[in-house]
């Protein structure tokens, strides 16, 4: 947005100057980072700074997450944007007296890089910021998300301004259908397209919706949008608004995120009293009105149908299209329903022209695709990144890699609608067609990565039981599929699988792709064809060998202690929270195996790795009598 | 925080007096139930806590919506209960990071220091242990929540610190959550005294 010509990384622009000049701390406030207990640690900075005498000087300000979600609680000190990672309350003391007083930055404190062991002070250099291509992230983690001004001094708000005041709704739909920018939701429906079918449609009234219902576990980007830079939401409805006619709008929230909530409320309010929103916007004779309207906890209402009725104040179910929304959507009247992404990434589209979107990304997904990082990967977070990177690049560049060294297994895409893909699969571009053929999907872009410890089956039994759970009971192949289904995965991880289970599970996925009602019932077998296909043998090993590959599965594993490597330092008997392991000090210990829930807290603890998980035929082998 | 009525059925079942249902007039007098029936609930429920049989009929009767169609919703969507909670709510996320990272173990862990299963309340109504989809902190996985109070990086053995002390805070045993260590009436005079109505 604001980003000077020529000067193509969003992320590298725009220190945000604080108000009277003050020098500026960031401290990320993103979900993540809370967990982590940044308020903490906003509070010691207030409290440090000032104590130094500083508080005329320097501003403490929470921004939106960040990205690097692994380091948090992390903190920015503006000017030289020096990047303090995973910050304890003594670290803000040093912070406050050698940089903010000393004026040195504070070595032993900055990031260290995996594997190169390099400190680097400014955040824009670690490899993880610097591989991304930020657009609908360019003010997240930058700005602070409930003060309009910041947004507005970067750029916010121009393009809105320049397509409502000199642009036809013609114009405006021709910029994104050429863009080539497709919904970032999932689907990837081209959204110029979606914009001309609705403009197209004649009528006294039409809606705008922002679809903000992300629920795919494990995904954060929508999220971290709304309630890191709510108003490049909003200046992208209103943008969408004019496009295809509609002088209503709702922004549709997912129960489980109140902060954005707030932050989209508060950003809502500013934007009208600065004459963005409501009658007469920026002047002109386009007037919008927006609302917010809170989900109340279900899955499926991500699905524009179901939305549509929820929003109605009815039961989320999903209805046949056609019609489609286009033609007769909310209240029966014409309606667009995008998603948060897609509209974020639309202000940047009108200000820096379409043929800038369109020069990125590959020939059929043009554009960027935000992703949330998540798993055994070293760096997690938030990243954003040119689509047709590959997923070595995603997981080993932007993330760093495995965690503890581990092995790479596969990384799952799309949450309970997509699917696995394999290490050996490392080089595949994320677009929508690759993925496809892999038979993941793009999705929304949570992207979890499993190591050897994870057991694909038990991942795939976790999608289904989601899916299962949230499957709303219209249709009967998702309604009672989806739960024969998880049987038949629930029966397997519990060391019980049958011969044929495989089979079946195969079939009964085929049936409920084809005949389901909607996208849930559609995609929910995903996660099981597409671990079938690469790691049958797993299902086979728990099946045919009573064996859990990952060692995941608790009814397919033994606690054993090795007795040659235990030192008898009693830490796992003194951890064991039922008292099930028993011996000497200085003596090899052993666990009582009726007693033992497998917690796995001894192994956890034991620093000499003499904790195992026998599965299998090692339990035999060992003597150990297999409880399952 | 929600806050519960005073005089709820209490946990042996006792017939619940008379609800004060001021409040739902209030709020149906506020928002027409007719195409906002969610936000209506969710109100109703932001002051009661949950959403007893009384309050349902309430906004039944004074909307004309049938009951039925009023629990079609209540039943449909997960933010919405007919049952009371613990004064205290536990919730471990069991997103698929957090699923990865050993949720299930978390659960367990809370499961046996609370005497509680997954989705339940101890019997003296001060805690309910739930879990949640996604809270959207998948690089501090496991997560969970304790009230407003959020921890990261899980192990069944941090988790079980962290909630005996949270029970420590509370001067609350293991016996006092299964509702033998003191009366019924000591631990309704105890949340008299410091529970600030909730219950």
């Amino acid at each position: 947005m604001s980003a000077p010509t020529g000067a193509p990384e969003g992320v590298r622009v725009g220190v945000v100057p604080a108000a009277g000049g003050k020098r500026r701390v960031q401290v990320c406030a993103g979900t993540a980072c809370v967990f982590a207990g940044s308020m903490k640690m906003v509070d010691a900075f207030e409290h440090e700074i000032a104590e130094a005498g500083l508080a005329d000087q320097v501003e403490v300000a929470i921004i939106g997450c960040h990205g690097l979600c692994s380091q948090g609680p992390l903190a920015v000190v503006s000017g030289d944007e020096t990047y303090y990672p995973k910050l304890k309350a003594k670290d803000v003391k040093r912070i406050v007296a050698e940089h903010l007083v000393g004026g040195a930055v504070v070595s032993d404190l900055l990031y260290v890089e995996p594997g190169s062991g390099e400190r680097i002070a400014c955040w824009h250099d670690i490899p993880f910021y610097a591989q991304q291509k930020r657009i609908a992230l360019r003010d997240v983690g930058i700005i602070h998300p409930e003060r309009i001004d910041e947004y507005i001094a970067r750029g916010g708000y121009d393009a809105a301004r320049t397509v409502v005041t000199g642009k036809t709704p013609e114009w405006v739909v021709d910029e994104v259908l050429s863009s080539g920018i497709r919904g970032r939701g999932g689907a990837g429906f081209p959204t110029g397209q979606k914009w001309k079918f609705a403009a197209a449609s004649k009528s006294d009234q039409k809606y705008l919706i922002c679809n903000g219902d992300e629920g795919d576990p494990g995904a954060f980007m929508d999220a971290s949008i709304m309630d890191g830079d709510p108003h490049a939401v909003i200046e992208g409805m209103i943008i969408g608004s004019f496009a295809i006619g509609a002088r209503d709008g709702y922004i549709y929230v997912r129960a489980e995120y109140p902060l954005a909530v707030r932050r989209l409320r508060l950003a809502i309010a500013a934007a009208e009293e600065h004459g963005f929103l409501g009658d007469h916007v920026f002047g002109s004779d386009w007037s919008f009105h927006l609302k917010i309207k809170e989900g109340a906890g279900a899955f499926v209402c991500g699905e524009e149908t179901a939305l549509m009725a929820s929003i109605e104040g009815r039961r989320g179910m999903p209805r046949p299209r056609p019609p489609f929304p286009a033609v007769s959507g909310l209240w029966g009247k014409p309606t667009n329903i995008n998603n948060v992404e897609t509209y974020a990434n639309i202000p940047w589209i009108i200000t820096h022209g379409a043929a800038a979107y369109a020069a990125l990304g590959t020939e059929k997904s043009r554009g960027t695709k935000a992703f949330s990082l998540a798993g055994k990967v070293v760096n997690g977070g938030l990243a954003e990144v040119p689509i047709g990177s590959t997923i070595r690049e995603m997981i080993y560049g932007v993330g760093g890699g495995i965690k503890d060294g581990r092995e790479f297994k596969a990384v799952q895409l799309g949450g309970p609608s997509g699917g696995c893909v394999p290490a050996a699969l490392i080089d595949t571009p994320i677009d929508y067609e690759s993925l496809a053929a892999t038979g993941a999907i793009m999705g929304s872009g949570g992207m979890v990565v499993a190591d050897d410890q994870t057991c694909m089956v038990d991942l795939a039994r976790y999608f289904l039981q989601f899916t299962q759970n949230e499957s709303c009971g219209k249709c009967v192949p998702c309604r009672l599929g989806t739960k024969r289904m998880l049987e038949i995965l629930e029966r397997i991880t519990a060391g019980e699988g049958e011969d044929g289970d495989i089979e079946r599970l195969e079939k009964l996925a085929v049936t409920i792709k084809r005949t389901s009602l909607c996208g849930l019932g559609q995609t929910a077998p995903n996660p099981v064809l597409t671990t079938i296909r690469y790691f049958r043998h797993e299902y086979e090993a728990h099946i045919y060998k009573g064996a859990c590959p990952a060692r995941a599965c608790s009814a397919l594993i033994t606690y054993h202690i090795d007795a040659e490597t235990c030192t008898g330092c009693m830490l796992c008997a003194k951890k064991c929270p039922v008292g099930a392991i028993s011996g000497e000090r200085k003596q090899p210990h052993t666990i009582d195996l009726a007693a033992c829930t497998k917690c796995d807290t001894c192994r956890q603890v034991c620093r000499f790795e003499a904790v195992q998980r026998l599965t299998g035929d090692e339990r035999a082998a060992l003597g150990v009598v297999a409880d399952a | 925080m929600p806050r519960r009525v005073t005089d709820s059925q209490g946990p042996a079942g006792a017939a619940a007096p008379e609800l004060d249902l001021s409040e739902v007039r209030r709020v149906v007098g506020e928002i027409d139930p007719h195409g906002n029936l969610i936000a209506v609930l969710q109100h109703v429920q932001a002051h009661y806590g949950y959403l007893p049989e009384p309050v349902v009929n309430e906004i039944a009767r004074l909307s004309g919506v049938p009951a039925s169609r009023i629990y079609g919703i209540v039943t449909f969507y997960a933010q919405f209960s007919t049952e009371p909670s613990g004064r205290h709510k536990v919730y471990v996320c069991h997103g698929t990071a957090c699923h990865v990272a050993g949720a299930p173990r978390i659960t367990e862990a809370l499961e046996q220091e609370l005497g509680v299963a997954d989705g339940g309340t101890t019997p003296d109504m001060s805690f309910t242990l739930d879990s949640v989809a996604c809270m959207g902190a998948c690089s501090q996985a496991p997560v969970m929540r304790i009230d407003a109070d959020t921890f990261g990086n899980l192990t069944p053995d941090t988790t079980r610190k962290y909630i005996l002390d949270v029970l420590a805070e509370l001067g609350l045993s293991a016996g006092d959550l299964r509702g033998d260590g003191a009366s019924d009436e000591g631990a309704a005079g105890d949340a008299a005294a410091g529970g600030g109505g909730a219950r």
